[in-house]
């Protein structure tokens, strides 16, 4: 992983884009790095707009927001339209199959996969996309390991869903075939 | 605990308020606070204290200083609207020198203003809130682990100065989880009010012996009755209409802590030994002028930080001292320019003071403090 790397996690209030940026903090505070996570919501406790950021960093972290976005997580098509511009030059987007990519982005810097109809079909519950999200996102760029997302995960889910939460975490993984993975992989974490 | 855990700044307070002994929460939930009653909810119970949601923060702070005066650490949290309607209250508690700590989550305002946005636009609310002159504290952090440190501090003052204190935090470490590693709980010094039980000399409820500011505090609803009011009175806790002795019960109130204020006042210097221009900030903000300061460094210019970590009393003799080197202060802030006011007074008339403010809800970076360092920004009015 690059000293210093700031993801962004957007999406539809409810959608779950906060807990995505948690479970990235927890698990690098679990492998005793930097993390600092923070949110961007509206006054709506559902719909509207939400966004999240960690920043995850082997240095202290001073400013908690995002300024060179490495990495974006878009579940809706206002989200990507509206945090895409803001990707640093060599940033990545990873978007839900549902959503067109702007003509801007490089196609090179777009992983389109079908996060939403991977927990509804395969997972079985719609409300896993942000789980399912993470596995792949995790996947994408070889982040942590599986033991320390799993307990990342774990310690920010209701008890007893652990079954159900493992497995969108493993079906968001398998949403992320070699070459995917051989282009992004950044560093793993061990 | 040695281990480091993902906290947010608003569950930090809760583990602080526990560690420092608090077992008494009432509030009225309002963004970005709302964690903290809820954190509160859970936690409380967990070791046999009380939770309650009241109907309004009137109330809130109403049954905070009732439940302090019977004995219990106290406190509660909320945002600016919710901060106003507290004030009311917070002067009874100085007038009645009832220990709790009040923490304020800061949003956007004015009144409802931008609901979820950072501010830091209560600074001086904090200090002028409700009415009269009265004394205050006021503490602000600007990391996780310091508001858990703080809030600890926060009950500490309060306890030994039977005031309230206020702790002022702002949005961005609210609701920002990082990493901390908590102290030993075991470890903290906690301070808890002096008691007295009716013995010897010291009869009456506000007794306050000879070069001392502080009386001891008499259990309420234990014990001995007496008098517990928010109108002017004398050591037996009673009413009074004799100037005199208004005027010298008031006057103790405001030099309890305008006497202690070393005792009181905390500051963080950075790299200020060499350097020309201090950047002056409190909570939050200070996480930017820190990635300012050092991209400015690398550059060679010599800039460094001047932070009040209590906020009020606003540390003007310590500016004066850690900054009487320094040739310009740059003052950054959240809000419209407040604790500028403080720093324009504090200021030699040789030190050129500049602004920098937000006023939008969106949060100053590391970038804008750098243009404003270079003269690229208006710099007298906020954006």
């Amino acid at each position: 992983m690059k000293n210093r790397f700031e993801m962004r996690f957007t999406g539809s209030g409810g959608q779950g884009v906060i807990l995505a940026s948690v479970i990235f903090a927890e698990a690098a505070v679990v492998k005793g790095l930097h993390a600092v996570q923070s949110q961007a919501y509206g006054p709506e406790a559902r719909g509207g707009s939400s966004k999240a950021e960690c920043i995850i960093s082997r240095d202290t972290i001073w400013f908690s927001k995002v300024q060179q976005n490495d990495f974006l997580l878009a579940l809706t098509q206002n989200a990507l339209d509206k945090y895409a511009p803001e990707l640093a030059e060599d940033g990545v987007v990873m978007i839900d199959e549902s959503l067109s990519a702007p003509a801007f982005l490089d196609s090179e810097r777009v992983v389109s996969v079908p996060i939403l109809r991977c927990a509804r079909e395969t997972v079985g519950k719609t409300i896993t996309a942000n789980i399912v999200a993470v596995g792949a996102i995790n996947e994408l760029f070889g982040l942590f390991d599986e033991e320390t997302l799993r307990e990342a995960v774990s310690r920010h889910i209701p008890a007893g869903t652990e079954d159900l939460n493992f497995r969108a975490l493993s079906a968001g993984k398998a949403l992320i075939g070699s070459e995917l993975r051989d282009r992004y992989l950044v560093e793993r974490e061990n | 605990m040695s281990k480091a855990v993902l906290m947010q700044g608003n569950e930090a307070v809760v583990e602080g308020a526990i560690a420092a002994g608090a077992r008494f929460f009432a509030g009225y939930p309002i963004t970005p606070s709302t964690e903290i009653a809820e954190q509160s909810a859970l936690r409380l119970p967990q070791v046999g204290g009380t939770f309650i949601q009241m109907e309004d923060e009137l109330a809130s702070v109403a049954a905070v200083l009732g439940a302090s005066a019977a004995g219990v650490k106290s406190f509660t949290a909320t945002s600016g609207p919710g901060f106003s309607l507290m004030q009311e209250n917070i002067g009874y508690g100085a007038m009645a020198e009832i220990p709790c700590v009040i923490v304020d989550v800061q949003r956007a305002g004015p009144s409802t203003g931008l609901a979820t946005s950072p501010s830091q636009g209560d600074y001086m609310q904090a200090r002028w809130g409700t009415h009269g002159d009265h004394p205050v504290i006021a503490l602000s952090p600007s990391s996780v682990l310091e508001a858990y440190r703080l809030t600890v501090r926060a009950f500490n003052l309060s306890e030994k100065y039977r005031t309230p204190v206020i702790l002022l935090m702002d949005e961005i470490v609210g609701h920002m989880r990082e990493g901390v590693t908590l102290p030993n709980p075991n470890e903290l010094i906690i301070n808890s009010r002096k008691m007295s039980f009716h013995d010897g000399a010291n009869k009456q409820c506000y007794y306050v012996p000879e070069g001392q500011y502080v009386p001891a505090m008499k259990p309420f609803g234990r014990g001995e009755r007496y008098n517990i009011t928010g109108l002017a009175h004398d050591i037996s806790g009673f009413p009074t209409n004799d100037n005199a002795v208004a005027g010298a019960g008031i006057k103790r109130l405001l030099d309890k802590i305008e006497k202690n204020a070393d005792d009181i006042i905390r500051t963080e210097e950075y790299l200020l030994d060499d350097a020309e221009t201090a950047i002056v900030c409190f909570g939050g903000t200070k996480r930017a002028a820190m990635d300012a300061i050092e991209a400015l460094r690398a550059r060679g210019e010599k800039v460094g930080l001047f932070r009040p970590v209590t906020v009020w009393p606003f540390p003007e003799k310590q500016l004066r001292e850690k900054c009487a080197q320094v040739k310009r202060l740059i003052v950054v802030e959240h809000n419209h320019g407040q604790m500028l006011l403080q720093v324009q007074r504090a200021a030699t008339d040789t030190q050129r003071v500049d602004f920098l403010g937000r006023i939008d809800g969106t949060v100053i970076t590391p970038d804008e403090i750098v243009a404003t360092f270079e003269g690229k920004e208006d710099m007298t009015h906020a954006q």
